[in-house]
């Protein structure tokens, strides 16, 4: 692919964010000697904790704490995140960290930005849920944050069931997958309704920025937390994040899996402003649901050849990942470097660089 | 200043001289003139807060968590179902130890449902870890207010102000509201040593495991004990720059030689007090303990405050269906150390906003008297409304 149209794309998007484009002339960082100084330097969350191996949280919380920067405050809600790097007397966290329950993180986050105003201090609140704790149980005062327009980054970790307590079925856990609450059997097919259209409903609230990301694409999930940490006022981000114990998937596939989500369309990558669609993800050859979901224990029962109701079940979710293509518009139209294959191939140090 | 004023405005304003940084509270009555008036001032440019006007009860509290965890001043308000709606939210605010005032509008607890005044709302709650300072008038709310500020900073709990629902919330009475000089000479700045701090990160609220989750309930319990003294101590030092206390922990009044006391908290105490000015001498002067602080319990003031006593009626203003009175059953385990225990008679009055009338002190004394005077009564109660098989 040729350079030029990588550049140039990129400079759509700096400028788009208000950014200016890169010179040429501009004098390019130079090149890490050792692995270690090609870490971020900020690290809000350490190594060390006790998530599972290949856990996708673990990793999208890293992600967001890097860009977020050290100038941060987090109201975390209960779940695997809070559990996994607090266990007393450690803690993961590098910046000022609050778990208050399960159910009020946004609230608690309104709180502290309401005391960083009264104080006249710019710190910025971030507010971290599971999808529990956003589609659920803390959806109310989640909406009621971004009604009262609080300086709030709220992230959603999105793994798609109450992973914490063993596996339960959430508003955000897909159709037809298998949790401990939404069994397969002889009477169903794993869970019977859909997954909760949460980033619709945040639209309507007509919020600065709101988009989705996935850890399979790391450098456009920390520009979209990058972008969202300068905007004054409520910003949303949901982060799709494998778990590998849930969706029974080997660990080592965790980036695999959330890949193919995108490029399946099942998990579309967005931007909104102020509600209206402002930006997608391309994507370059839409790649069949099944490749996606043969990877995972939790649709397992969608591949029993014997079974009939298992091709209506993958024809459905098809329908569902061709309607989310159609929403949004996520077919690509050539070689764009930063569509779902091109980001792909994004490397740490830069786009699209040949080598390390 | 004197001035003939509705309990909820005269709160609203003794919020404002306290200063706080962040206001957050959810309308429901009889809470609601509290936070209107509060609105107003801000409106007005009367008073320099963050109001935060939340989609429930249940994010009021959890805003002044994140506020006050933040290492600001936070105030809210509620009653009722609010109350019980922030009730999980109240236990994380003080088990986390984060110093913050609350108004408690007493009022009955649904269902069915009833908007007037009783005391379940701050019963239910009762083990939540907070403090519970209850007032008898609303000059006494006014200046207990203000002193939760100052008890919250220097015990790292949660107060809450409990204030009966429009028997105060809503009567006018002549308050004396203190000048902003006076509040600022008793009143610090907010300080929380435990606050959040980006110069130096801490977790809050992290998981606690078996080996230290009992050590952290020790400490909480150690720290209401001490708060004990603080409360005391506090209500003198206001007495100094305002020139008038609250009653410390609880106050005695009434002849020494009395052989009858009743013990309660609220409003309620001043309606006794009343009823004995017109029916002592028909039914004899009894002792009336006024109880202030109900958390922490202060069991060692409650038995020098019966000595001498045979009988003592307890009021309360809530039940524990099953059980009986909640106040009545902590004051018999209380009593029961020692040598010469009184008979303790506990009555639950005017729940949901049944009217107690003078009369009721001459009641309560005639009725102990008799031999078979029952130990528990809802006393109140019609039972000529209830069908025969509910009596």
């Amino acid at each position: 692919m040729a350079k030029t149209d990588t550049s140039k794309r990129l400079n759509e998007l700096r400028m788009k964010h208000g950014r200016p484009p890169a010179s040429p002339s501009e004098p390019k960082a130079e090149k890490p000697d050792t692995l270690r100084e090609a870490q971020p330097r900020f690290r809000g969350l350490e190594s060390g904790h006790r998530a599972c191996q290949g856990c996708g949280e673990a990793l999208a919380a890293r992600l967001v704490m890097e860009s977020a920067g050290p100038d941060v405050m987090v109201a975390n809600a209960t779940g695997c995140l809070e559990v996994f790097t607090t266990p007393w007397p450690q803690s993961a966290w590098r910046v000022p960290w609050i778990h208050s329950l399960f159910e009020n993180s946004a609230a608690v986050a309104s709180g502290m930005e309401a005391a960083m105003k009264a104080k006249g201090k710019n710190t910025k609140i971030l507010s971290f849920g599971g999808d529990g704790a956003t589609y659920d149980i803390g959806f109310q005062s989640l909406s009621g944050m971004l009604e009262r327009h609080h300086n709030v980054l709220y992230v959603t970790y999105d793994n798609e069931a109450y992973m914490n307590t063993g596996i339960q079925r959430s508003s955000s856990t897909p159709h037809a997958a298998t949790t401990t609450t939404s069994p397969a059997g002889k009477e169903r097919m794993g869970k019977r309704h859909l997954k909760k259209d949460l980033l619709s409903i945040i639209a309507a609230h007509h919020i600065p920025y709101a988009a989705s990301a996935s850890v399979a694409y790391p450098q456009d999930l920390q520009r979209k937390v990058r972008y969202a940490m300068g905007v004054e006022g409520p910003t949303f981000l949901v982060i799709h994040s494998p778990c590998p114990l849930g969706w029974r998937h080997d660990s080592a596939l965790t980036i695999e899996v959330a890949r193919r989500a995108v490029q399946c369309g099942l998990f579309p990558l967005v931007e909104l402003e102020r509600g209206a669609l402002t930006n997608i993800m391309p994507i370059r050859e839409p790649r069949p649901v099944r490749d996606y979901l043969e990877l995972q224990g939790r649709f397992a029962h969608l591949f029993n050849e014997k079974d009939y109701r298992a091709q209506e079940e993958l024809d459905h979710l098809q329908a569902l990942a061709d309607h989310n293509m159609d929403i949004y518009g996520l077919r690509g139209d050539g070689l764009d470097p930063v569509d779902s294959t091109g980001m792909s191939h994004v490397r740490r140090g830069g786009p699209l660089m040949e080598g390390r | 200043m004197r001035e003939a004023l509705e309990g909820s405005l005269a709160i609203a304003r003794a919020v404002a001289l306290t200063k706080p940084d962040v206001v957050a509270a959810y309308p429901i009555t009889p809470q609601t003139h509290i936070v209107e008036n509060i609105s107003k001032l801000v409106a007005d440019g009367d008073m320099h807060t963050e109001f935060v006007s939340v989609e429930s009860e249940f994010s009021a509290a959890s805003v002044v968590l994140g506020a006050a965890a933040a290492g600001a001043r936070a105030y809210t308000a509620s009653a009722s179902q609010g109350i019980l709606l922030m009730s999980e939210v109240m236990f994380n605010i003080a088990g986390l130890r984060v110093p913050l005032v609350m108004t408690i509008a007493n009022r009955a607890v649904g269902g069915p449902l009833s908007i007037w005044n009783d005391q379940s709302d701050s019963m239910a709650v009762r083990d939540a870890g907070w403090i519970q300072l209850h007032c008898i008038s609303n000059q006494e709310a006014v200046d207990t207010t203000i002193q939760a500020f100052r008890i919250a900073q220097e015990t790292d709990l949660p107060v809450a102000v409990c204030m009966d629902g429009f028997v105060l919330t809503h009567t006018m009475e002549v308050i004396d509201i203190p000048s902003q000089d006076e509040v600022d000479a008793f009143l610090p700045p907010f300080e929380f040593a435990g606050a959040l701090d980006t110069a130096n990160p801490r977790s809050m609220g992290t998981l606690v495991d078996p080996n230290y989750f009992p050590e952290v309930r020790h400490s909480h319990h150690a720290a209401m004990g001490k708060a004990l003294a603080k409360i005391e101590e506090i209500d003198e030092a206001f007495a100094e720059v305002i020139g008038r206390a609250s009653g410390g922990l609880l106050t005695v009044d009434g002849p020494k030689k009395a052989k009858v006391g009743i013990i309660a908290m609220g409003s309620v105490v001043g309606t006794m007090m009343a009823g004995r000015e017109h029916y002592g001498g028909e039914v004899g002067e009894a002792r009336i303990v006024k109880l202030r602080s109900y958390r922490p319990f202060p069991a060692k003031a409650l038995r020098a405050a019966v000595k001498g006593l045979d009988k003592v009626i307890v009021i309360d203003r809530a039940i524990s269906p099953g059980m009986g009175g909640v106040l009545g059953t902590e004051v018999s385990a209380v009593l029961s150390t020692l040598d010469k225990a009184p008979k303790v008679f506990n009555y639950a009055l005017g729940l949901g906003g049944r009217d107690i009338p003078e009369t009721m002190y001459r009641d309560l004394l005639t009725t102990i008297e008799a031999k078979d005077a029952p130990r528990f009564a809802v006393f109140d109660a019609d039972l000529e409304k209830l069908p025969p098989e509910d009596r």
